[in-house]
């Protein structure tokens, strides 16, 4: 049994929930959403854990491309430098799924790794590159 | 009964005065009223702490045996203006390494200049009878030259825009990364703790006030570049966009790289976080009357950055408390907000130079003279010699 975390991004056109079915149906695959939002730009991204047989898992990687679904490997992680971070908030506005936050009190930020859909929009908006992705 | 400088200082010095910060007055006023306000509070701190690219720094070398009269200069690979004397150059800001590009420039030279790092410097030179070295490489850093002082020709924007991008793809501007289709907007002011969003008029804040600046102390030089005070203001004296700006001059060697942050803003450039924190002395009443002033009485412009022009269109107006809340609504629809100035590091200013004023180690000083309080920008037209 092999598993991985994948990343995809759907555009407007593709409607996700009979994609996903297809995971469990043709490939006889196990499937876990572990985060899902729609973008600024509507469209779905989606934080997907599948497991099953390895051939069946890069079969199944091969029709989500076909479909034209973003298929990206989710093997890095977004971390928040709070030495570096000099709480500016640019990043909040950047992050739609509120991994990222402004704390309402004290207007610092605060970074809810659970709440990530690793979709590295922020990461290039930070201006002391305080947010980074890690392997 | 209007209260003088030399009477606060006298305070200062006998440890008897009130100082709050532009935050706490708020609640002070409304508990208080103006009239009491006006007679117990003494100093207001006001502070900021955002990306001012307008920014830079004089240097002087000192002198190197035989010496060079520098004609190109570069520090870390960054150049400097050395179009002055010898050994004197002026570092800016934005400047960009000629090897690393985007990712290092003047900024950061500046802020290891601060932090007490060692900086490579390369010059070459043409060669004088009484200048005959042409070429230099060696290392400098804060100990070792004879002056670094921080000349910044623009800082503290009496307010400024908000941000945002109605086209179909991701902008990056100097107000950080617009994402498409409003997908988020972008500010600036720290608002209620703004320096001259509290004297909106200028009549504290002029040429020769001492400030905090970048963790030393500093003063105000000039009115800033761009001044522009006759912008359309709110009854309360508060513009509605850029209005009043500060040129500010400060002693690098007693700076900390805790208020002074080269900012990279991807595909814009380097840039710099200067921390400022300027002392309102409560003169008056009419002084309260201003000092109040919170978040939700600052209104600004939201302005498409998406249209590359000088003239950018707009989107109405919002207050600060409105964009510190997280969303805004733009035709209709719900849009997140950013700073890109840190409200916790003004507030941390403020509350520093609090603590400085009421230790007595900062007394306040009047202006020399008053920055214009008349005045607008000008456009750069593009025309002929015979149309100027
Ligand atoms: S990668 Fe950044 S913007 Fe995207 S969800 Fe995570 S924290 Fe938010
Ligand atoms: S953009 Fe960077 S510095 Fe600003 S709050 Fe986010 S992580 Fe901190």
């Amino acid at each position: 049994m092999a598993s991985e975390k994948l990343i995809l991004s759907f555009p407007k056109n593709v409607v996700t929930k009979p994609i996903v079915y297809h995971v469990v149906k043709d490939f006889d695959l196990e499937f876990n959403i572990l985060r899902a939002e729609i973008t600024p730009n509507l469209e779905g991204r989606m934080l997907l854990e599948i497991r099953g047989k390895k051939d069946k898992i890069e079969e199944c990687k091969n029709f989500f491309k076909k479909e034209g679904v973003q298929v990206r490997e989710a093997t890095q992680e977004i971390i928040l430098d709070k030495e570096l971070c000099v709480n500016c908030g640019v990043c909040v506005s950047l992050c739609f799924s509120n991994a990222l936050s402004m704390n309402k009190d004290s207007f610092e930020i605060e970074f809810d790794k659970n709440k990530c859909v690793l979709c590295g929009i922020c990461l290039n908006g930070c201006p002391v590159n305080a947010l980074k992705s890690k392997i | 009964m209007p209260k003088t400088i030399e009477e606060i200082n006298e305070k200062i010095k006998k440890g008897t005065v009130v100082v709050l910060t532009a935050e706490e007055i708020i609640d002070y006023v409304q508990e208080n009223g103006i009239k009491k306000t006006a007679r117990e509070v003494d100093v207001v701190t006001t502070a900021t702490f955002g990306p001012m690219c307008s920014s830079g720094a004089f240097i002087n070398f000192g002198h190197s045996d035989p010496p060079i009269k520098m004609a190109k200069v570069w520090l870390n690979d960054v150049p400097a203006y050395t179009g002055i004397a010898a050994v004197d150059a002026y570092i800016g800001a934005t400047e960009l390494s000629e090897s690393e590009g985007m990712a290092y420039g003047g900024a950061h030279v500046i802020e290891e200049l601060i932090a007490g790092k060692n900086i490579k410097l390369r010059s070459t030179a043409y060669g004088t009878d009484c200048y005959p070295r042409k070429e230099i490489n060696t290392y400098i850093n804060k100990n070792t030259i004879n002056q670094a002082y921080l000349f910044n020709p623009r800082n503290a924007y009496q307010n400024y825009s908000v941000a945002t991008n109605s086209s179909g793809k991701i902008i990056y501007t100097y107000m950080g990364k617009l994402l498409p289709h409003f997908g988020n907007v972008t500010y600036s002011s720290a608002g209620q703790l703004s320096p001259l969003l509290n004297d909106p008029y200028y009549r504290t804040i002029g040429i020769g006030t001492k400030i905090f600046l970048g963790g030393g102390t500093g003063f105000v030089a000039w009115q800033g570049t761009q001044h522009s005070p006759e912008v359309e203001r709110l009854p309360n004296g508060v513009p509605l966009g850029g209005a009043g700006t500060l040129a500010l001059i400060g002693d690098i060697k007693n700076m900390s790289p805790q208020f002074i942050k080269a900012a990279i803003f991807t595909g814009y450039g380097v840039t710099m976080f200067v921390g400022v924190g300027i002392p309102i002395p409560v003169i008056d009443e009419e002084m309260v009357e201003y000092l109040k002033v919170k978040d939700e009485d600052i209104y600004v412009s939201i302005s498409d950055y998406s249209v590359q022009r000088r003239s950018k269109p707009t989107f109405g107006k919002v207050n600060y408390k409105q964009l510190r809340e997280g969303k805004i609504t733009i035709n209709k629809k719900e849009v997140p907000t950013g700073s890109i100035s840190s409200y916790p590091k003004a507030k941390e200013i403020s509350l520093l130079l609090k603590k400085w004023i009421k230790d007595n180690n900062f007394l306040l000083t009047s202006p020399v003279s008053q920055i214009p309080t008349s005045g607008s920008t000008k456009p750069l037209n593009i025309v002929n010699e015979e149309e100027i």
